[in-house]
């Protein structure tokens, strides 16, 4: 593998920057890259090789020119494959959208193209972003790069391992209840879900629209903070975009996080949440504390209803959302119909999985007429007060710390029998989109298999700045402790 | 027979006269080749998200304020979920839960004089695309240019009692909203729909009986047959013990017959929600004030107006008020020429006549201001007599013709010269001695025949005044 593969996002830009290596030759070393490694990794869906050496020549031209000087133009990066990208095939990883090729990029993507960022291509995901393993794509599972006998997490799994597997200097994912965080703290990289509203959701193909998010995958937490910087805009095609003054997110770099305010949930550490994970999250938070943060255990309250309230919401907003794939317009339609009615049914029946189907059916139900007050309605009411419990505690803490999974990452095959059991692994990430919160999951060590472990930093609304910044303290802090064993062993 | 009572309720969608569509830019545009103004949003692609249209909410709010009704601070859309191909989203974005307007009302007058019909409510919502059958090729195609396309639905309160009132209710509902500029409110090409829903009770009954909606009614008078109809139908079910069926019914104006389109059993489960891609509208009371006071003149000030202003009489200004176009082709006619009375009177004559004659409403006057201003200048100056001006008025209503190039053209233009009036006169005279005879005689009515002969002689380009008075000049001598 070329060393400079393992360059940072913003080290890359600035080596290209300074000519030490072009774009070109950065995609090039990252196609080589792909070509050797996504044998085993699969994160992959859509590899975009001939695209990708072009854009990264117009980039280096422009370079050139002066045209372009951002600390991320001519780096490549991977985009989640429901973010639509002009004239290249965005599946969201399912057979009904198998062929569907947009006539539009997604304002996150027109953001990063923009920024002289080339595109690799797009990664696998859980179909629809329906799940928390990538093993519901309908083109195959992604595994981790940390052990292939294990799965990435999801749904941005294949964003997640494509990072890890330095495929790519970072990638788009995107997190309706984790499925940033918690990829991300299987594959040991950075991951980051904003504010509600913070990226354009323009291009993003809806799961649950209220609760959908773009974000950043990178190495690192400065990369995310570069990226996040770039992507974050106030977009007029998308009514729910925010128009924020505050998107110099790299300012938040700051190696302080003196008289910072740092509450654990007690709900998180309870039952179900696995030794090693617990012991790794709670050394992080001492880290914290030795590095001047005030650190204390709180009770959050309401956690338990987080997943119902979450997978009512999502999945009537999915039942919505996912009935323009009918086989009228694009995507996919069945071969042998007899009629409009016949149509529908077998083109949807053979497009879907079986995940995508049951959230369907379970949000078509929770909407039906005599059921929309006692499941949609309450489920709103609890999203309310899920809310409250964390305006009440952003009363008394700058950031909120804890687990991004209840365990390291699952082998494959293990999650997809008890759907159930996959719902609860979701506990800890989505409360953050039921809140509209922002939230990062960051590497904090490994279990005794050789897995990564994340810790999770919750912000208020608009307060990404401050999970930046305990983010980056805490990364600084592991890289010293890291380089200070490395010269004991050496000693 | 016992006795009845119909219950109407009217169900009224108006497309607004937006330029662009409601939640994207494509434009309203009738016309155009299929899915030529549509873009991901109106098409349904995936990760396309709508924007409201301000003017859309602007219109609506107008026309709520127009009808009385009280507007909602907080207002939301919520989607109507079903598979139909011609809806690209398979959702329609409606309002159900919290509409812009609610609990208004308008007064109708009928031969039993004025009530009230109260507005339940007005929501906002998209138009569907429309699906083209081609038998030929054995398939069905769909064209989104319709897509998106803003509508409001006004749903009435049921208390309507009679096809009379339901015309009476339309009329001014379509003439409010047509001042109002916010639609041009034509049925026959559908940018205002009815829906009728219909039910009988035995009269002094207090509960309503079962109704029935009707779709597909395209001018008044199938509205006026439909509820005559149903009506019947209704009445004679329970007059044989049989029971009314609440269902949907199409109407086929052709066959004077309606036919059940599918009943309340089969009713689908829209399964209504907030439409979380849009954030619920927040009104302020400024913002309405501010729509208010940009209210048009509506009909009631206009007809104060006309008699104080112009001093046009009653009658004739309700006429020239029960359209926008009329009445805005005479206010634009009477800036132009100063001459309200005169205006009023074309309008009221000639254009009525024309219209009627030609089974036109006002709203296809296709002539301009500008050239019945001129016209009746020319005939103020004398350039034309009011004869041969009806035949220029005929030339403009249909042509849109301008006046003095059309009288100049075909020498149309009154003679004054006088030697040329006196010599035909003179041979009138000579070449008609019974009359002149009968004159002398002392019947003056023999001197309308010779004006009538003189004008003949002249083309009608004399002005029979003129010529009357040359006449009786020459014969007194």
């Amino acid at each position: 593998m070329d060393d400079r593969l393992e360059l940072s996002a913003l080290a890359l830009g600035r080596q290209i920057r300074e000519r030490k290596i072009s774009a070109v030759e950065a995609v090039q070393a990252a196609l080589s890259r792909i070509r050797e490694t996504e044998e085993t990794v699969h994160a992959f869906v859509t590899v975009d090789e001939e695209g990708a050496l072009r854009r990264a020549k117009q980039v280096q031209q422009k370079i050139d020119a002066g045209e372009l000087s951002g600390p991320l133009a001519g780096v490549p990066a991977a985009v989640k494959d429901n973010l639509c990208t002009k004239g290249l095939l965005t599946t969201c990883a399912s057979r009904i959208l198998e062929n569907f090729v947009p006539p539009y990029s997604a304002q996150a993507v027109e953001n990063l193209e923009e920024a002289g960022v080339v595109v690799l291509g797009k990664t696998n995901m859980d179909e629809f972003a329906m799940g928390s393993t990538t093993e519901t794509s309908y083109f195959g599972v992604t595994r981790n790069p940390w052990n292939p006998e294990h799965v990435p997490g999801g749904s941005s799994g294949g964003s997640c391992a494509a990072v890890a597997a330095n495929e790519c200097f970072f990638a788009l994912g995107s997190d309706t209840g984790g499925s940033i965080r918690q990829p991300s703290s299987f594959c040991g990289v950075v991951g980051l879900k904003p504010t509600y509203g913070t990226v354009s959701r323009y291009g993003l193909v809806a799961y649950g629209s209220s609760l959908d998010q773009i974000g950043p995958i990178a190495k690192n937490v400065s990369d995310c903070a570069a990226v996040l910087e770039i992507i974050a805009s106030h977009d007029p095609k998308d009514s729910t975009s925010l128009k924020r003054t505050d998107l110099d997110f790299t300012s938040a770099l700051l190696d302080d996080v003196k008289g910072m305010r740092i509450g654990i949930p007690r709900d998180y550490l309870g039952e179900g949440l696995d030794g090693e994970v617990r012991q790794a999250v709670l050394a992080a938070a001492e880290v914290l504390k030795e590095r001047g943060a005030e650190v204390e255990e709180f009770d959050l309250s309401l956690v338990e209803y987080a997943i119902p309230a979450y997978y009512t919401i999502a999945s009537a907003e999915a039942s919505s959302n996912l009935s323009r794939f009918d086989g009228v317009k694009y995507g996919y339609r069945a071969k042998d119909f007899d009629g409009l009615h016949q149509m529908y049914k077998k083109s949807r029946s053979e497009g879907f999985g079986p995940e995508v189907k049951r959230r369907i059916m379970l949000g078509a139900f929770v909407l039906s007429s005599g059921y929309y007050d006692a499941y949609y309605l309450k489920a709103l009411r609890t999203k309310a007060l899920i809310k409250q419990a964390f305006d009440r505690a952003f009363e008394k803490y700058d950031v909120i710390l804890g687990p991004a999974a209840p365990t390291t990452a699952p082998r494959l095959g293990e999650s997809l029998a008890d759907p159930l059991k996959m719902y609860l692994g979701d506990i800890y990430t989505i409360s953050a989109n039921l809140a509209g919160i922002p939230g990062i999951s960051v590497p904090c060590g490994m279990d005794s298999r050789g897995l990564p472990i994340g810790v999770q930093l919750l912000g208020n609304c608009f307060e990404e700045k401050k999970i930046i910044r305990a983010a980056y303290a805490y990364e600084c802090a592991r890289a010293c402790r890291a380089a200070q064993q490395g010269k004991a062993v050496e000693a | 027979m016992r006795q009845y009572e119909t219950v109407i309720g009217l169900e009224v969608h108006v497309e607004l006269a937006t330029k662009t569509k409601i939640f994207c830019g494509c434009s309203t545009a009738f016309g155009g080749a299929p899915n030529t103004h549509t873009c991901p949003v109106c098409t349904g692609m995936p990760g396309s998200l709508p924007v409201l249209n301000r003017q859309v909410l602007e219109y609506a709010m107008a026309v709520g304020l127009a009808t009385n009704c009280e507007i909602n601070r907080y207002c939301k859309f919520d989607r109507k979920n079903y598979f139909y191909p011609d809806n690209p989203q398979n959702y329609q974005i409606s309002q159900l839960y919290l509409p812009i307007c609610h609990d208004g009302g308008i007064e109708i007058e009928t031969g039993f004089g004025k009530k009230t019909v109260g507005i339940h409510e007005i929501h906002m919502e998209e138009d569907a695309g429309k699906l083209i059958h081609d038998e030929w090729e054995d398939c069905s195609l769909v064209d989104y240019n319709r897509s998106g396309v803003p509508l409001i639905e006004i749903v009435s309160e049921p208390d309507m009692r009679s096809a009379e009132e339901v015309i009476a209710y339309l009329d001014k509902l379509r003439l409010i909203i047509q001042y109002l500029g916010a639609s041009d409110c034509k049925l026959q090409e559908g940018s205002m729909r009815a829906d009728v829903n219909l039910s009988v009770r035995e009269a002094g009954q207090k509960e309503f009986g079962t109704r029935t909606e009707m779709k597909n009614l395209n001018s008044f008078r199938a509205i006026a047959r439909a509820i005559e109809n149903e009506r019947d139908r209704q009445i004679d079910l329970l007059e044989a013990g049989e029971k009314v069926v609440q269902e949907t019914r199409r109407w086929d104006d052709a066959k004077e017959y309606s036919y059940a389109m599918r009943s309340k059993e089969d009713a689908q489960d829209y399964r209504y929600f907030p439409d979380p891609d849009l954030v619920p509208v927040v009104i302020s009371d400024e913002w309405i004030e501010k729509i208010r006071a940009a209210q048009p003149e509506m009909r009631a000030e206009k007809l104060v107006r006309y008699r104080e202003e112009f001093g046009i009489p009653d009658y004739d200004a309700g006429i020239l008020t029960s359209s926008k176009k009329m009445a805005d082709m005479f206010e634009e006619t009477a800036a132009l020429c100063g001459k309200p009375k005169k205006v009023s009177n074309w309008l009221m004559g000639e254009t009525l006549r024309l219209l009627k004659e030609q089974n036109l409403d006002p709203e296809d006057m296709r002539f301009s201001p500008k050239h019945l201003a001129d016209l009746i200048d020319l005939v103020d100056a004398g350039t034309v007599n009011s004869t041969v001006a009806k035949d220029v008025f005929a030339e403009i209503f249909a042509r849109d013709v301008d006046p003095a190039v059309y009288v100049e053209e075909k020498g149309l233009k009154t003679v004054n010269d006088e030697g040329a009036l006196r010599k035909t006169v003179e041979e009138v005279i000579a070449a008609n001695p019974q009359s002149v005879a009968d004159y002398r005689g002392g019947k003056e009515k023999a001197i309308g025949f010779l004006v009538g002969q003189t004008m003949k002689a002249m083309k009608g380009k004399a002005d029979p005044g003129a010529v009357n008075r040359l006449l009786k000049e020459i014969l007194a001598q």
